[in-house]
């Protein structure tokens, strides 16, 4: 062999080692062709659903997504109740996710004994992977009942002048799944949260303590100001972690394909509604339910492309962050 | 505290300074009160965020406990009113899943990550959001997809496409995972590598993979815990079966199913069965996950 | 309310400095007595007593791990959040007895500000909002008060020709000479009475350093500055008086000396000052 000229650090121009060119350049065509190949996956699952749904939109149009009533036997395909429910639930989860989880976060991040931080972080960390269809178990055996018992007939008689708690107390509902999805969430925004708020510089803290700051004043002008990107990320991937649930919510919500005209009554959400669909759907109706299934993919993708892009600038780093969904 | 200034009552330093100092102590009381309510609150959030937390896992452990039971692992699923019945097929089903899922996974993801750890251009920025977008869409769309891709083209539920639509979960986890792994060795182990003559996939191969490979495995620990406890993407594909089944062709049963498909029966042996498969799948998870954490920490030692 | 110079200097002999007389006074705003650190039990730094003169720069230096920073952190409270510290002894600010229970740690903070090694302003925050910042957290929210504090900070830490026009920019846009100096106006506008700053040219360029040691310099005759330096050379450049202080075999740090800077450098009391200032070691 000829000398070998290493120029730079990728060594590539090794004159008269052809061989070795060669052989670099199927490497990185190899690795290319994975990537492509990861692309195209990601491109055949967008395709294969949006094939199976034409049928449906070729049939009824496009106006049956905003439809009200959901009728697979008269071939009313109305998503409405569905796609109501959906927001309903993710927004109770999150009306209850914000504050708790925000202010459990400053606890964690500020408040409670140093000591105390690296186990209860993990604690947090560690029940944001505790799968979904756990909280869906707990909620129908364990919460359910007292949810009957108790929690309906205490709001109804206190906040039953808002026409909100209107309806028997079935210990199913609305209310209850946006709570088991609050409950689901809450590990995910304050783990996220928690991250953010204590990487905010030790000495931005001391600067404004040393200026005759309050503890509540640093942390309000100060930190939250610091990290509020990141939280709005974690808000955004908590979002989009209850839009997309299923079994969590199918177990508790009754699933009524009707509009719910109060916090009590049974409702729908687009993943359960295609659940409980599904078996016994054909034809048009199966091809609506992968058009519903369409339009939670549609949601999914922007919610979770904002998400990313607010969540970028976190000091998350590590192999960690990344199977946080 | 005086100085000797002659002329302090007009001195505009001291004037601030007496101002300054009114209006602080004017406003402490109010500060230091709206400090600690705001305080208060948060604390209050803490307690209240621990409750339903809590009590979920004491629900879990306290009602799965019991059932497991040398038979809860051993036997299959038995009908109700029949003793003796266990979740075995399930645990099978999940295992023959997972494995192929992560066989699949592994090699791919890591290929790709090898990719993007390598690169800096628009592709591989485009590539990466994908990936990352990917990990939060919602598990039941990619249960249906996994319906479309096997399901209906095979004709029949199988566990293969159940480990399909898991490894669609898994892929993106393993492969930004990967990357991050891979882009944690320092540039030095890799550019000895390449002094010494080596071509780039030798030195990918052995040396920056092999350095890498805790970390790699950390994240695919991560990817697992995460992929086996999804339950959605296996309603559309696997079907479910009461008998034992190892063969990924065939429909077969998996633990979240069990705890899913139990959950909603109205058979007190059935739930109680569904509550032990919950803390089985609730202890694996918990299980991969702290393995993945010792494993980092283990690594960051090493390297420091 | 004059000084004893024995007590001031430890006894021993003092020549008349000509800063001391005139307009310059010669009392005391800040008064140490036996002030020990402790973190967890152990000592950090201990019985460290001395007087710190109104409109006067007082120096500690010493080699690394001497407790210099670890003392004046204790002199605004900035120990409190670090639960395992404890401060003994009495530091008196005026008439308040800084670390009583009836002493309120935001009000003291108020009164003696802090600049730090790093130059940390506030980065969410405009150039404007970070010299106001101290007097929003402090309850002034009127914009003409706060207007008029910003102007006379952002001229003392000579900044103001270089961002009058552009108050809204954010702070990072500064370079780091001019950030310490956006933090020094900060601390200004507070109006505080005595100013600790805890080796603030370290992280800097030499243009930079010099151009804050100037300004340190004109800032005496409006606020007392209690500065913690590693480097001899500024202090003996910048000070009027200076406080030794050197790690015990035990590992924590003692006062050696104090008095005035000339007196510190030419002729001290302790050889080991002599030796350390002599540069043989440190």
């Amino acid at each position: 062999m000829t000398t070998a000229t290493v120029t730079g650090t990728g060594g590539r121009r090794v004159a008269g080692r052809r061989r070795s060119v060669l052989s670099d350049r199927a490497y990185r065509g190899g690795l290319a062709a994975c990537v492509l190949l990861f692309v195209a996956l990601v491109g055949w699952f967008v395709v294969a659903i949006v094939i199976q749904a034409r049928p449906a939109f070729s049939t009824l149009g496009f106006s049956w997504i905003f439809q009200k009533t959901w009728d697979p036997t008269h071939n009313h395909f109305g998503l409405l109740p569905a796609i109501l429910g959906t927001l309903e639930t993710t927004a109770i989860a999150m009306v209850l996710a914000v504050p708790i989880g925000l202010g459990t976060a400053l606890s964690l991040a500020y408040l409670i004994p140093v000591r105390l931080r690296p186990p209860l972080s993990t604690a947090v960390e560690l029940l944001a992977a505790v799968p979904s269809v756990v909280y869906g178990l707990w909620g129908l055996i364990a919460l359910a009942p007292i949810w009957r018992s108790t929690v309906e007939p205490f709001l109804s008689s206190v906040l039953g002048w808002t026409s909100l708690f209107n309806g028997p107390n079935s210990g199913n509902g609305l209310l209850l799944a946006g709570c088991i999805l609050f409950v689901m969430v809450l590990p995910t925004m304050v783990a996220i949260s928690r991250d953010v708020l204590a990487v905010v510089p030790v000495e931005q803290v001391e600067g404004a303590m040393a200026l005759g700051a309050t503890r509540w004043q640093t942390l309000r002008k100060v930190v939250l100001r610091d990290a509020r990107t990141g939280i709005l990320g974690a808000f955004t991937l908590a979002t989009g972690r209850a839009l997309g649930e299923t079994v969590a919510v199918a177990l508790v919500i009754g699933n009524s394909p009707y509009l719910a005209h109060s916090l009590k009554s049974t409702a729908v959400t687009i993943p359960a509604l295609i659940v409980n669909s599904f078996g016994e759907a054909t034809g048009t109706f199966r091809s609506a339910l992968f058009g519903a299934a369409l339009v939670l993919l549609v949601i999914g993708m922007v919610v979770n492309s904002v998400a990313r892009l607010l969540v970028r600038r976190t000091a998350r780093t590590g192999v960690a962050s990344v199977a946080v969904a | 505290m005086s100085t000797l200034v002659l002329d302090a009552s007009t001195d505009p330093i001291l004037e601030r300074r007496r101002r300054v100092q009114s209006a602080a102590t004017a406003s402490l009381a109010r500060r230091k009160l709206a400090s600690r309510v705001a305080l208060g609150v948060c604390w209050l959030a803490l307690a209240i965020a621990v409750v339903p937390l809590v009590a979920v896992i004491a629900y879990v452990v306290t009602k799965g406990l019991p059932a497991w039971s040398s038979d809860f692992f051993v036997h299959s699923t038995v009908p109700e009113g029949v003793p003796g019945g266990g979740i075995f097929n399930a645990i099978a089903g999940t295992l023959v899943i997972g494995a192929v899922a992560t066989g699949a996974t592994v090699p791919f993801g890591v290929a790709c990550g090898l990719f993007l750890a390598e690169s800096e251009g628009r592709l591989a920025a485009a590539v990466r959001f994908v990936a990352d977008v990917m990990t939060g869409m919602p598990s039941i769309t990619v249960g249906i997809f996994g319906y479309i891709a096997i399901v209906l083209t095979t004709g029949s539920y199988s566990g293969l496409a159940g480990a399909f639509a898991i490894g669609i979960i898994m892929l993106p986890i393993v492969t930004r995972a990967a990357e991050t792994a891979i882009r944690g060795v320092p540039v030095t182990v890799s550019e000895a590598g390449f002094a010494l003559g080596a071509r780039r996939s030798t030195v990918a191969r052995r040396v920056v993979l092999p350095t890498a490979l805790p970390g790699v495995i950390t994240g695919v620990l991560l990817a697992i815990a995460r992929g086996v406890g999804e339950t959605a993407p296996l309603l559309f594909t696997i079907f479910g079966s009461q008998y034992l089944e190892w063969n990924p062709t065939q429909p077969m049963d998996a633990i979240p199913f069990v705890v899913y498909t139990n959950s909603s029966q109205p058979y007190p042996d059935l739930v109680q069965i569904a509550w032990g498969a919950a803390l089985l799948l609730v202890a694996a998870v918990l299980v991969l996950n702290i393995g993945s954490r010792l494993l980092a920490a283990w690594l960051r030692r090493e390297r420091a | 309310m004059t000084i004893d110079p024995e007590v001031a200097t430890g006894g021993g002999t003092v020549t008349a400095d000509p800063r001391t007389t005139g307009a310059q006074s010669t009392d005391t705003v800040m008064r140490l007595e036996d002030v020990t650190v402790r973190f967890g039990g152990r000592p950090a730094v201990r019985d460290v007593s001395f007087d710190v003169r109104t409109d006067a720069i007082t120096a500690l230096i010493g080699p690394s791990g001497s407790g210099k920073t670890t003392l004046l952190r204790a002199l605004n409270r900035m120990h409190d959040n670090t639960r395992s510290a404890s401060v003994t002894g009495s530091v008196r600010l005026g008439e308040t007895d800084v670390y009583a229970s009836s002493t309120d740690a935001t009000l003291v903070r108020s009164r003696v500000g802090m600049v730090f090694q790093r130059p940390n302003p506030f980065p969410t925050m405009s150039i404007y909002e970070n010299a106001v910042a101290g007097l929003r957290f402090n309850g002034i929210r009127k914009k003409s008060l706060l207007d008029e504090a910003a102007e006379s900070a952002l001229v003392a830490a000579a900044l103001w020709d270089s961002v009058r026009d552009r108050l809204k920019a954010h702070a990072s846009t500064l370079s780091g000479g001019e950030q310490q100096r956006l933090c020094i106006a900060r601390a200004l506008a507070v109006e505080p009475e005595v100013l600790l700053m805890d080796e603030p040219t370290s992280a800097l360029d030499p243009v930079a350093t010099s151009r804050i040691e100037e300004l340190v310099g004109e800032l005496k005759s409006r606020v007392t500055i209690v500065i913690v330096t590693h480097n001899m050379q500024q202090a003996q450049r910048v000070s009027d008086d200076c406080a030794f202080l050197l790690m015990a075999a035990d590992r924590c740090g003692e006062l050696v000396e104090f008095g005035p800077t000339d007196v510190l450098f030419t002729h001290p009391r302790d050889t080991r000052t002599l030796d350390y200032v002599n540069g043989r070691f440190g």
